[in-house]
């Protein structure tokens, strides 16, 4: 009984999601409402050729049926032995391919149009907003205002049926502004895309790669890097915020003093208790360590090294601050000196020597950075 | 229709027969035992790469982590591909290249017949490799798996551990295999046809090798300097794809693709060949075009050696640059094009039936002209950019090579199993399999377009809900299309093994419009096939 029972509740689990689920009864069969200039001729070229493509499959469908049903032995049909002979099998191989080129010249015509706008930096852009892609999270720096904001995806308790295509700190951007992105990527290739606004160049290593665009209404847009870059591929969301031209210089202004009195937090000469910068470290351990070292500290096996007893975070403090600070060549583990401050630095590495029972006890205060960096 | 004369067999003193043992497949030079050989290698090679593409589909049935980690996944996204396509497909339409084509155009055995044994014994000894490179990351210490895909691009296969270097010399491997089995099949071709059969006579299955072996011998070099400088930069302190070190990450995706795209052509024109006898056969009446169709294919082999950046789009290339591989690109769909249209106007005023082989052949029209229609959109760059590394390009890939390629070789086992085993397969059956696992492949692939569109990029293991739905209705369909091969394996070794026994030409209509031979030999065909040059009136 109990058993049949259970195969029926497991059965139902699996067909739930065909059954009654309005959580996600939309299905999206289409690109996402386009809300820019260029993603929207995107999205008319698109449809463009899915037309040519829907009448050319239904054209030769038509015909392939008309032949199945016709032309059957079964049926007495005879076989015409002289049909490539005839002034059709001899003209058809010029026709054919002249209407052939005559539809690929109109699709490449419109599409070379809207490749050209793509590739159209004539006009000077109102924010540049430089991408970094790197081992998984992003980095956007504002150009022109020394913004920097760190974007990592948000866990699953936090960001609800938004799982994967939500992040911590989202991209805030101004409508009606050209907006220039250039990308570029710290360790492997991605790719930064969101389909809504702005559509994909790779993030390279060394490469510096430019897309434009003009978002014409105030929203949220979420996407997903686009490119494999490893382990974390599938969790290194996008989010941008896009807000009136107003409301973002607000956001700029706040932005702004909020970063200074960070900084100036960061530099002070103070000396921070031990439980101040546990609270802190865990908080950027939890940012930006959490990837690959996990929650636990155990790291993957065979993959990404465990912090939890290993030597190096409980017993070679000089070497723990030298991995942090510039990284370690040939393998993922990045350079974090200049994507944290002194503060941030001091207090994650503190937190890596005293967490998961590496109760060493130690403490690193952002001076020992500071003289680490001469 | 030719007339041929040539020796009966089996005369007094004349010994046929195979060796016994092993030693007859080890040191094998017979082109028929080295046939049969590469069949069911890549058949072994079929379910080990189609049991990766079920555990894959099984992982994304539902969001969340729940079969593999995010490494392993990747990993089995790189090895599916790498199997299926070095270990499945090449060595299938190779071993029907051995099998028929010196009987095909009257020669006695293959040209080189100990390279042909080299050339087969490579591929066993590369898929141990490639295995191993999967296997690999189950012993501690060696790394990070290769969850690259199969593009394995730098610098992320700079990054992995030792399952790279595994897979770095099992390319190279299969590469030595490839190219000794395309010299040996271009030099049978050129040098072994029996008097009387011209270049422009030959069974288009023969034009369609001619042309993949000479695309191979160009292009596999190409990949192979490619991972060589891969290994150098892992190993030997080289920089040719580290910026840092003054290289080029997006060198390598060139060197990639220049091997890379034609390499899809490679796959695809032997079942193109497959299609060029066998629908003619079923519809009883000759090709509608021959010299055009081998005259597009001969189109096809150029255009496909100049337009590999259409896979690389999004890399920031000119906009001169971006819109020559946008027209090249583009203009593909001509030869192509022309191919569908020729085989469909072969088919015209037949007088059709609807074997197995047909089956496949009529599917593969349908289903291979889809793919083709979705390349020309992902051939327009502003849209590609959009389509780019989404589920849309694994839809259409997925529609380009299992019907162009995959469906034309089960095609071409059907059309020749009666020759190659001398029994007939239970014709029921094959149509069961035919419509099983094309309803199975359309289950799996159709609904990736939409959720490609909708936003879910490849190689993904967890993904948002949003996409479930057609994630879910993708692996039920995968689920069908592979257990259908069973039925497969099932129908092959019962044929294999006895059943109605087959007419020399089991196929009425076979012998129009084709001047092969391999229809005058009795079925099964003697271990040597022409001991003396037929000659073709």
């Amino acid at each position: 009984m109990s058993k049949s029972k259970s195969l029926l509740a497991k059965v139902t689990a699996l067909l739930l999601p065909f059954l009654a689920s309005p959580a996600y009864a939309e299905y999206a069969l289409n690109f996402p409402e386009a809300v820019a200039p260029l993603t929207q001729q995107m999205y008319d070229l698109h449809m463009l050729t899915t037309k040519i493509a829907t009448i050319i499959m239904i054209i030769v469908i038509g015909i392939v049926t008309f032949a199945i049903l016709k032309f059957r032995k079964s049926k007495g049909y005879n076989a015409d032995q002289t049909f490539h002979k005839s002034a059709f099998g001899t003209w058809s191989w010029i026709l054919v391919p002249i209407i052939v080129l005559g539809i690929d010249l109109t699709i490449a015509g419109s599409a070379s149009d809207a490749l050209k706008q793509v590739e159209d930096y004539s006009q000077k852009a109102d924010v540049t907003i430089k991408v970094i892609g790197s081992q998984w999270k992003w980095t956007y720096e504002y150009m022109d205002d020394d913004i920097r904001i760190v974007s990592n995806m948000l866990p699953k308790e936090e960001a609800g049926d938004n799982y994967l295509r939500a992040v911590d700190n989202p991209l805030v951007l101004p409508t009606n502004k050209r907006v220039r992105f250039l990308h570029t990527a710290s360790d492997v290739l991605h790719a930064w895309w969101v389909p809504q606004i702005v559509y994909k160049k790779d993030s390279i290593p060394g490469y510096i790669n430019e897309t434009w665009t003009n978002i014409q209404k105030e929203g949220t847009y979420r996407g997903q890097c686009a490119e494999n870059c490893g382990t974390g591929h599938a969790f290194m969301p996008i989010v941008v915020e896009a807000i009136s031209p107003e409301k973002y210089d607000a956001w700029k202004a706040e932005k702004k003093a909020a970063m200074a009195a960070a900084a100036a937090e960061a530099s002070a000469d103070k000396t921070w208790t031990k439980d101040e910068l546990m609270a802190k470290g865990e908080k950027v351990y939890t940012t930006n360590c959490v990837a690959c070292h996990q929650a636990t500290g155990t790291g993957v096996p065979g993959v990404f090294p465990a912090l939890a007893g290993s030597k190096i975070a409980t017993e070679d403090k000089p070497g723990h601050i030298d991995v942090v600070m510039n990284g370690k060549s040939g393998t993922a583990m990045a350079a974090w000196a200049n994507q944290l401050n002194d503060l941030e630095l001091a207090a994650v590495i503190t937190y890596e020597r005293n967490a998961w029972g590496n109760n060493t006890g130690d403490v690193v205060q952002p001076a020992d950075i500071k003289s680490a960096r001469k | 229709m030719s007339a041929v004369i040539h020796e009966a067999h089996g005369h007094d003193g004349h010994h046929d027969g195979p060796p016994k043992g092993f030693t007859r497949w080890l040191y094998s030079t017979n082109h028929k035992d080295i046939g049969t050989m590469y069949l069911v290698f890549a058949l072994v090679m079929l379910f080990i790469g189609g049991g990766m593409a079920m555990l894959i589909r099984a992982e994304l049935f539902y969001p969340g982590l729940q079969i593999v980690n995010p490494d392993l996944f990747n990993n089995l996204v790189t090895d599916h591909a790498m199997i299926m396509i070095f270990g499945a497909v090449m060595p299938a339409a190779a071993g029907m290249a051995n099998w028929m084509i010196p009987m095909m155009i009257g020669a006695p055995d293959m040209a080189l017949p100990r390279m042909n044994n080299m050339s087969f014994w490579l591929l066993p000894a590369a898929a141990i490799l490639l295995l191993s490179s999967l296997l690999v990351q189950f012993v501690p210490g060696t790394g990070t798996p290769v969850n690259t895909g199969w593009t394995i691009y730098p610098p992320l296969s700079v990054q992995t551990g030792l399952g790279m270097d595994l897979m770095i010399f099992a390319i190279h491997t299969l590469g030595i295999s490839s190219i000794m089995a395309s010299i040996n099949i271009v030099t049978t071709i050129l040098n072994m046809r029996a008097p009387g059969m011209p270049l422009m006579k030959m069974p288009l299955f023969v034009w369609a090798w001619l042309f993949t072996g000479l695309l191979l011998i160009i292009v596999m070099p190409v990949l192979a300097g490619g991972i060589t400088m891969l290994l150098f930069d892992r190993h030997f302190g080289t920089s040719f794809f580290d910026a840092a070190g003054g290289g080029d990450p997006v060198l390598f995706q060139h060197l990639f693709w220049v091997f890379g795209h034609p390499e899809v052509y490679v796959l695809l024109l032997p079942s193109i060949g497959v299609l060029g006898l066998v629908i003619p056969t079923f519809s009883r009446k000759p090709l509608f075009g021959y010299k055009p169709l081998v005259f597009f294919m001969g189109f096809l082999f150029a255009l496909g050696l100049v337009v590999w950046a259409h896979h690389q789009y999004t890399i920031g290339m000119s906009l001169g640059a971006t819109m020559y591989f946008m027209i090249g690109t583009i203009l593909i769909s001509i030869p192509v094009g022309l191919m569908i249209f020729n085989f469909i106007f072969t088919m015209w005023r037949g007088a059709m039936t609807f074997e197995t082989p047909m089956l496949f052949g009529i599917a593969i029209i349908l289903m291979f002209s889809f793919a083709g229609v979705t390349g020309v959109m992902l051939a327009v760059v502003p849209a590609d950019l959009q389509y780019h590394d989404t589920y849309f390009v694994v839809a259409h890939f997925h529609y380009a090579l299992i019907p162009g390629a995959v469906f034309g070789l089960y095609a071409g086992v059907f059309y020749w199993l009666p020759k190659w085993t001398g029994h007939m397969y239970n014709e029921t059956h094959g149509k069961i399999f035919f419509w099983w696992t094309t309803i199975g492949f359309n289950l799996t692939f159709f609904p990736q377009h939409f959720s490609g569109l909708a936003g879910m990029p490849r190689r993904i293991v967890d993904y948002n809900i949003q996409y479930i739905e057609f994630n879910q209705i993708s692996t039920i369909g995968a689920f069908i299309f592979g257990l259908s091969h069973l039925l497969f394996l099932y129908i092959i070794i019962k044929t294999v093994k006895g059943g109605e026994k087959a007419a020399d030409n089991p196929w009425e209509g076979s012998q129009i419009g084709t001047t092969g031979l391999e229809w005058t030999l009795p079925s099964p065909p003697p271990f040597h096939s022409f001991t003396t040059p037929p000659k073709i009136n």
